[in-house]
């Protein structure tokens, strides 16, 4: 049955095809035909007006990573479509599947440096998995189904429908598309299957094998997967820090985050383990630390989705392609249950050592201000290790990835390889609208909070039940601490004068507190859970605190530093 | 290995010399030349998406061809540059990762059957007068494919050696007045053919893919 339908009813009908109901937005000038035809699909669309266009990206980022399902944002040309990019190239290297519809001017005036035009193609291709303009209404049901086909499958990713005003305009006779083929395009590639056996021969073989756990566990759903294999493996498990829900907290073979302000443990034993089995992960240069001496004595297996990520920065000796939920299982079929226990016990000295010198002082100090890792922790246990945690970039990142504690899959929201400052905001709203049954705790400072502040104006049209944790400690907290330690303390620009944030939480209608008094804290946090909205939870966090341990970059990853 | 069959123009002295060249030296003599083959769906901005790749590796590109593959609705980019195995390993898989990029691959100059087009302009008076030039065009099998009182037309096809030989002569007998080529072209010598082989596994991979 063919209808006649313009561009932008077309968009709005292959969305619901595509199973979208939530989309982020800014209407502007050259997307206004397809918002009128939104406003016609209000009731099966839901549209959140976010208050800048980089909001809407990093919220749909937010959406994605808590629901596995595809973010949409829908913005206008120029200004609109550019206020994107940071949250596009975030979702890139974050592996997030976005698609980003923007307006642009009519296709007879491209190239004419029309009003608000930008060459949004060009500009966007570096940092997206696929652009793609739309010049005619009949290309509309095609494209958008290709978008979501590529964004959500293989290794997923932003892509951007950049669609001029004359096809959103323009009616033409609508027939859905599905979209589940490319030629050029093969999400998943094959798996050899010996690279199954020599995975397993390497396994069998191995005395002290360590395992590093990636988003790419969480991305293929191989949670039960993963720990079947490292339980009949015995292998203790190290996380990065967008795979840190892929194993829960608590599992006995969890030895807590890699790399740089990773734990003593994962990262002495990465330089003394005999096979390095890395799932799902990339190899970051905040993981590896030198990559020159980067576990040069180990055997190493590599599983990925990605075949560009074999052999890119290290050296593999076995590469499993394919999907993981598949390969490892494949791989755990073919092994023994193995048993590594004094393996796994030359951890503790390192753990023990870590706890006593680091984590207790961070988490129970006696007296003194209050510190992140404490909050985060007692955020962490009064939400029973069960709610989603987001966070913004910094310290406030690199505690709440060490202190908050994690029981469920997808319940780590942060930018993990661009580091956006700003992002968590956004991206918290985002995860409240992707899992709307779940608490939602941001852990934000006070430099990122003020670079998209704006948001807060989402929360009060939404009422979306965003926690924000505000670890305030007014300086632009990671900045100083590396002037600290590398730059003599030079405090270039990082001290930061703070408005009255209860006053700015008061004028958004966000219920609000302040705590300076650890005895205050936990009344405070359980004030917070019990509201239904949003809250606002400013926490006067000691001044100079740092992250520690540390691996000092270009360090090789075992030599880390445990205080100052 | 590290002899250069691909030298074309870039990688002569003479830009060593140029003045703004000069001090960003991009001849590096331990690198080896390699060719690649790359065979893309005829999508706007896939070319442009190639040779960002070669952009963020620091990475540059010696010649570039983009022809029709003679497979309806693929290009297929001859490219020649100079690298590393190790390196040029991460960027065909960096390349072939682009959506619309359906197959990449590098070769060495044993692995291909390359072929290069050259067209020189030469002063008609100066051909008259030095007869190096003649000699050299015949020399090097040269066609001359245009004269008249001012200038004549030189073509030749061949090695890029050849044409970088022919090139030097014809530079120092005076009177060249245009020089351009075509960066090369090349088939690779395997006998079995990937890329047909290629779309048809991908064949039978959408009939599944669409009847699941």
């Amino acid at each position: 049955m063919k209808q006649r339908l313009s561009g932008g009813q077309i968009l709005m009908e292959s969305l619901l095809a595509e199973g979208v109901d939530t989309i982020f937005g800014y209407p502007g000038g050259a997307i206004m035909p397809t918002y009128d035809s939104l406003y016609d699909y209000r009731d099966r669309l839901n549209h959140i007006l976010v208050r800048h266009e980089q909001g809407a990206a990093h919220a749909a980022e937010g959406y994605a990573r808590v629901s596995g399902r595809t973010g949409v944002c829908i913005v206008t040309s120029g200004p609109g479509v550019t206020n994107t990019v940071t949250g596009v190239a975030d979702a890139l290297i974050d592996s997030t599947p976005i698609v980003v519809i923007a307006g642009q001017v009519g296709a007879q005036m491209l190239g004419t440096d029309a009003f608000q035009e930008v060459d949004v193609v060009d500009m966007m291709q570096p940092v997206c998995k696929w652009a793609y303009q739309i010049r005619r209404a009949e290309d509309v049901a095609w494209a958008v189904s290709r978008a979501f086909y590529i964004a959500s499958s293989g290794r997923p990713g932003p892509v951007v429908l950049d669609f001029t005003r004359n096809a959103q305009i323009e009616q033409t006779d609508y027939e859905p598309e599905r979209v589940r083929f490319i030629r050029s395009y093969q999400p998943i590639p094959p798996t050899a299957p010996e690279s199954i056996t020599d995975a397993a021969a390497l396994i069998a073989k191995a005395q002290r094998p360590l395992v590093l756990v990636g988003q790419g566990v969480e991305l293929a759903d191989a949670q039960p997967e993963l720990q079947q294999f490292i339980e009949k493996m015995d292998a203790p498990a190290g996380c990065t820090l967008l795979g840190l829900s892929a194993l829960p907290t608590a599992h006995r073979l969890n030895m807590g985050m890699l790399g740089m302000h990773g734990s003593l443990a994962n990262n002495k034993m990465t330089q003394q383990c005999d096979l390095l089995i890395a799932v799902g992960m990339r190899f970051d240069d905040r993981i590896t630390g030198k990559l020159d001496t980067y576990a040069r004595q180990a055997k190493k297996i590599h599983f990925d989705i990605d075949p560009s990520e074999i052999n890119k920065n290290v050296e593999v000796d076995v590469a499993v392609l394919g999907d993981c939920k598949e390969t490892l299982a494949a791989v755990t079929a073919l092994i023994p249950q193995l048993s590594h226990t004094d393996w796994i016990d030359a951890f503790k000295p390192f753990a023990d050592e870590e706890n006593r010198v680091v984590i207790e002082p961070q988490i129970h100090p006696s007296d003194g201000a209050l510190r992140m890792g404490e909050v985060i922790r007692r955020v962490s246990e009064l939400t029973h290790d069960r709610a989603i945690m987001v966070t913004d970039v910094g310290q406030n990142q690199m505690m709440a990835a060490r202190y908050f504690r994690f029981s469920e899959p997808r319940s780590v929201v942060t930018s993990g390889g661009m580091g956006t400052m700003g992002y968590g905001l956004p991206a918290a709203i985002g995860a409240t609208f992707g899992a709307p049954e779940r608490d939602v705790c941001l852990f934000i400072g006070d430099g990122g909070l003020q670079m998209t502040i704006q948001e807060l104006g989402t929360i009060m049209e939404q009422g979306s039940p965003v926690k924000i944790i505000l670890l305030n400690n007014n300086y632009l907290g990671n900045v100083r601490q590396w002037q600290q330690l590398f730059f003599q303390r030079r405090y270039s620009f990082t001290p930061m004068l703070n408005p009255d944030y209860e006053q700015i939480a008061q004028a958004y209608g966000i219920a609000h507190r302040t705590v300076v008094e650890r005895a205050e804290l936990d009344d405070a946090i359980a004030e917070m859970m019990h509201e239904k909205g949003a809250f606002l939870l400013q926490c006067a966090v000691m001044e100079e605190d740092n992250v520690m341990p540390m691996c000092p970059p270009g360090h090789d990853v075992d030599d880390m530093i445990l205080s100052v | 290995m590290n002899s250069n069959p691909f030298a074309s123009e870039i990688a002569t002295a003479e830009n060593a010399l140029h003045p703004t060249l000069s001090k960003f030296p991009i001849i590096d003599d331990d690198k080896m030349w390699y060719t690649l083959i790359i065979v893309s769906e005829n999508l706007a901005g896939v070319l442009n998406q190639i040779t960002n790749v070669f952009t963020r590796r620091q990475l540059n590109i010696e010649s570039l061809n983009v022809s029709p593959s003679g497979f309806a609705g693929l290009h297929r980019y001859t490219v020649t540059c100079r690298s590393d195995e190790v390196e040029m390993k991460k960027i065909v898989k960096q390349i072939e990762k682009k959506i619309d990029v359906v197959l990449a691959r590098f070769y060495t100059e044993d692995e291909i059957y390359v072929m290069e087009q050259a067209l020189y302009k030469i002063s008609t008076a100066r051909l008259v007068e030095n007869h190096e030039i003649s000699k050299a065009i015949r020399s090097h099998d040269a066609k001359i494919v245009e004269v008249n009182s001012t200038f004549s037309i030189v073509s030749i096809e061949g090695l890029p050696n050849d044409i970088v030989a022919l090139r030097n002569k014809l530079r120092e007998a005076g009177g060249m007045l245009q020089f351009v080529s075509s960066g090369i072209v090349a088939v690779t010598r395997s006998a079995h053919e990937e890329l047909s082989e290629l779309l048809e596994r991908r064949k039978v991979d959408e009939l599944k893919a669409n009847n699941p």
